[in-house]
């Protein structure tokens, strides 16, 4: 995220993170959670499903904020919004557990 | 003035999705009736989520919720949600609400229903339900035609607009819902579309608390029907076009909201006010009357 | 089941019949009205509406005779006993909520209080020209049950009857009453709360996910019902449904739906119908009658019984489901039926239907607006007779 200024609390507040899963086969290609999700996250796929619509895909896995809004917006609830604990990676692992030792 | 990056995107995984991944409405849904029948764009799905999580968020024990809905694409809600529903006659939905209400106070009765179920076929019953205040909730889902029957004019088609019945365009006057629903007596009246999720998720909460009658009006996107004879594109080109024109104004005077053809749709809260309802005033008035006499209604689970 | 004795109106009373069916509904347990003025018959919502607030009911004067019947159907699905009240006019309105009523299984009352017709007609003058409309007014194939009192003591009577009707079938019952019955003064005797039977809806009481609104059995002899608010989230319509109550747009759920709204009466006949004979063994003329009419035609009757006629009644009290078995097999035994009734021939064409062609079936009919002549149905005796 960019800012123009640093937030004076940007240190105690943690963006949260999340994910989509997507039930393809009851979407109806209707496009508004790619349309209005405020990380572009989705974009439509090129593949269809059984019913011969295309189905929104995950791009952008990891900017997801979990704000709700597809799963809010989505006519056919088959787009649900769930928060993730992201796993740290393993090089960051090593290098705090060296500091704490 | 410094930029500030913050790094999280590629340095964290993202893990696999849990296995028991369901949808947070699947409680409030009739799952095997999924999917629903309304087209692809089309806003009623929408408008269905944003209602049960308004429901969601009033915290009302769901066991005492009822849904009556009308003939139509809105009135198919009934069917999906689960909750005591009832799909009944064309326009006939406001009383068969007001009888299950009055039948049993301790119910919540919610209306979801179209514009022309609603306003045309139901239109006396909507005016006398507000007149009388009765505890109910309006959802009107305005979608400017009669969709299920292929695009027919409505009463609440715009000037110039398309529709199957007015190939040459509508030149009747459209009626202005808000206004309609305040002068009859409504305690509540706000007009959202579909795109504005979370305002309407707070005021179908709202609506579904406060006692007396109720009146949301929803601008919802009709794909195959409106958008198509009027060739407006999509409901996702509907949807633009809410984003683009719609101005929230709470509190505006509800003369001045009404809708023209492609113009600004002028939305938010218009009406809150405080009034008894039906029973409150029917209670305080025949007690008065008879004293002791008086023996009120309080519903079948209470001996009446 | 017992009528609760606060609320019935014991005694002996001078009362008319309109009086005599809004309390006959207290004491059946209704609690729940929703009804439009017509005239004749006003004074029973008039009734009603001095009478529930004392008994703990709910009155509700609407807007039109459409919301009557609808508020009266939602009321119902709250697990309260419910009624509503019209003539001629508001009957035609009321139809397509009837017809819901019937899709949806719903017990409920419907008092047609019979004026001249069509339209506007005699407004306040008798007529039984509705009774047709009775069996055939909705949409679609069904059977519904249609009760004739001819008296303000069977007005009192027989809205228990149809009350308990309705409960046991699940199906509107129409109390067809007519003008004259309804503004006629006469001796009402209202017993007490415990010698009136009443029939209690029953309830399901079993597990959420088993609970289904109907069975298509051909039976719905006491099919348990639920009310809204008590958790089973049942979902009822109007379209064609499967035993779920969900819609289900096919030619086989539409032949198991409506065959099933059918035979639930057509097969009970002899459980519900009630007719009244008078020497019909060894009759030469039969008189078919109901409602004011048949008292009418006791007049004629005593005149030919006088000259050596053997003349028997036949009083249709629940006039649908018709009695068809009995008139077929009367009708090899006698040499006519008569039937008087205030309608220009209704009635006497289902009498035709079931005689087959054994017999002839003589019509006395009369326009509206008054009551026969006794000597037109003592002539059609004669004739029938002859």
């Amino acid at each position: 995220m960019k800012y123009w200024r640093v937030p004076l609390d940007v240190d105690e507040v943690t963006v949260p993170q999340g994910d989509v899963h997507i039930i393809i086969d009851r979407c109806k290609g209707c496009g508004f959670c790619v349309e209005y999700c405020p990380r572009e996250v989705l974009i439509m796929s090129t593949e269809f499903n059984k019913k011969g619509y295309h189905y929104p895909e995950v791009v952008k896995r990891g900017e997801c904020v979990n704000c709700c809004l597809c799963e809010m917006i989505c006519p056919e609830f088959s787009i649900i919004s769930y928060e993730v604990k992201p796993e740290k990676p393993k090089g960051e692992e090593a290098s705090q557990e060296k500091e704490t030792s | 003035m410094s930029e500030i990056e913050t790094e999280f995107t590629d340095t964290l995984t993202i893990p696999p999705p849990p296995e028991e991944l369901r949808h947070p409405m699947e409680q409030f849904l009739r799952m095997e009736r999924l999917p629903h029948i309304w087209c692809s764009t089309c806003g009623i799905g929408t408008i269905l989520t944003a209602f049960i999580a308004g429901l969601q968020k009033s915290k009302l024990d769901p066991n005492k919720v009822a849904i009556v809905s009308g003939i139509g694409c809105s009135g198919r809600a009934a069917g999906y949600l689960h909750l005591d529903s009832f799909h009944t006659t064309h326009g006939r939905a406001i009383p068969f609400a007001t009888g299950l209400a009055l039948g049993n106070p301790e119910l919540k009765v919610a209306v979801i229903s179209g514009d022309g179920d609603l306003v045309a076929i139901g239109g006396n019953h909507l005016i006398h339900a507000a007149r009388r205040n009765i505890d109910v909730t309006i959802i009107c889902i305005n979608n400017f035609n009669y969709a299920m029957t292929g695009g027919q004019a409505g009463p609440t088609t715009p000037i110039e607009a398309n529709a199957s019945t007015a190939p040459y365009g509508c030149y009747e006057f459209p009626f202005n819902l808000p206004y309609l629903a305040e002068s009859s007596g409504a305690v509540y009246v706000a007009r959202w579309t579909a795109l504005h999720i979370r305002r309407l998720t707070n005021a179908v909460a709202e609506a579904l608390l406060k006692p007396g009658f109720s009146f949301i009006e929803i601008i919802c996107p009709c794909s195959t029907l409106y958008a198509r004879r009027n060739r407006l594109g999509t409901g996702l080109d509907l949807m633009q076009f809410y984003h683009d024109n719609a101005i929230i104004q709470h509190g505006v005077d509800t003369r001045e909201v009404d809708i023209e053809y492609q113009k600004r749709i002028i939305v938010g809260k218009f009406v809150d006010k405080d009034k008894p309802t039906f029973l409150q005033k029917r209670d305080t008035f025949l007690e008065k009357k008879l004293g002791n006499q008086f023996i009120p209604y309080r519903g079948p689970n209470h001996g009446n | 089941m017992k009528a609760d004795p606060i609320n019935v109106a014991t005694g002996n009373h001078f009362m008319d019949g309109d009086h005599a069916c809004a309390e006959g509904s207290i004491a059946a347990g209704c609690r729940f009205f929703a009804g439009y003025p017509i005239t004749p018959s006003t004074e029973v919502a008039e009734r009603i509406a001095m009478r529930f607030p004392k008994v703990g009911g709910m009155f509700i004067q609407m807007e039109d005779e459409l919301a009557s019947m609808a508020a009266v159907v939602g009321a119902t699905w709250t697990g309260i006993k419910s009624m509503t009240v019209t003539s001629g006019p508001g009957f035609s309105l009321m139809m397509e909520n009837i017809g819901l009523a019937v899709m949806m299984e719903t017990p409920c009352v419907i008092v047609n209080v019979q004026r001249g017709g069509p339209s506007t007609g005699l407004p306040t003058l008798t007529g039984q020209a509705d009774m047709m409309q009775a069996r055939w007014g909705s949409h679609g194939d069904y059977e519904i049950i249609a009760i004739s009192p001819n008296s303000p003591q069977e007005c009192f009577d027989l809205t228990i009857t149809a009350f308990n009707l309705s409960e046991q079938w699940r199906v509107p019952v129409l109390f067809m009453m007519d003008e004259c019955v309804g503004h006629m003064t006469e001796k009402v005797v209202i017993p007490k709360a415990g010698e009136i039977k009443l029939v209690p809806r029953r309830f399901y009481r079993g597990g959420k996910k088993s609970f289904k609104p109907f069975r298509f059995n051909g039976q719905a002899n006491m099919t348990p019902m639920v009310k809204a608010g008590d958790g089973y989230l049942f979902h009822l319509t109007g379209l064609t449904h499967d035993e779920q109550g969900y819609p289900l747009i096919n030619a086989e759920a539409q032949q198991k739906n409506v065959q099933h709204l059918v035979d639930k009466i057509r097969k009970n006949v002899d459980k519900i119908c009630v007719i009244e004979e008078d020497q019909v063994e060894d009759a030469e003329v039969i008189i078919i009658s109901y409602g004011i009419s048949s008292r009418v035609a006791l007049k004629a009757v005593e005149a030919a019984r006088e000259k050596g006629m053997k003349v028997g009644t036949l009083r249709l009290i629940t006039v649908w489901p018709f009695p068809e078995n009995k008139i077929h097999k009367l009708a090899s035994k006698v040499k006519a039926f008569i039937v008087p009734e205030i309608n220009l021939g209704q009635i006497s064409l289902e009498v035709e239907r079931c005689a087959a062609g054994k017999t002839k079936t003589i019509l006395v009919p009369h326009a509206g607006g008054w009551v026969h002549d006794p000597r037109d149905i003592f002539q059609a005796i004669e004739e029938g007779a002859a």
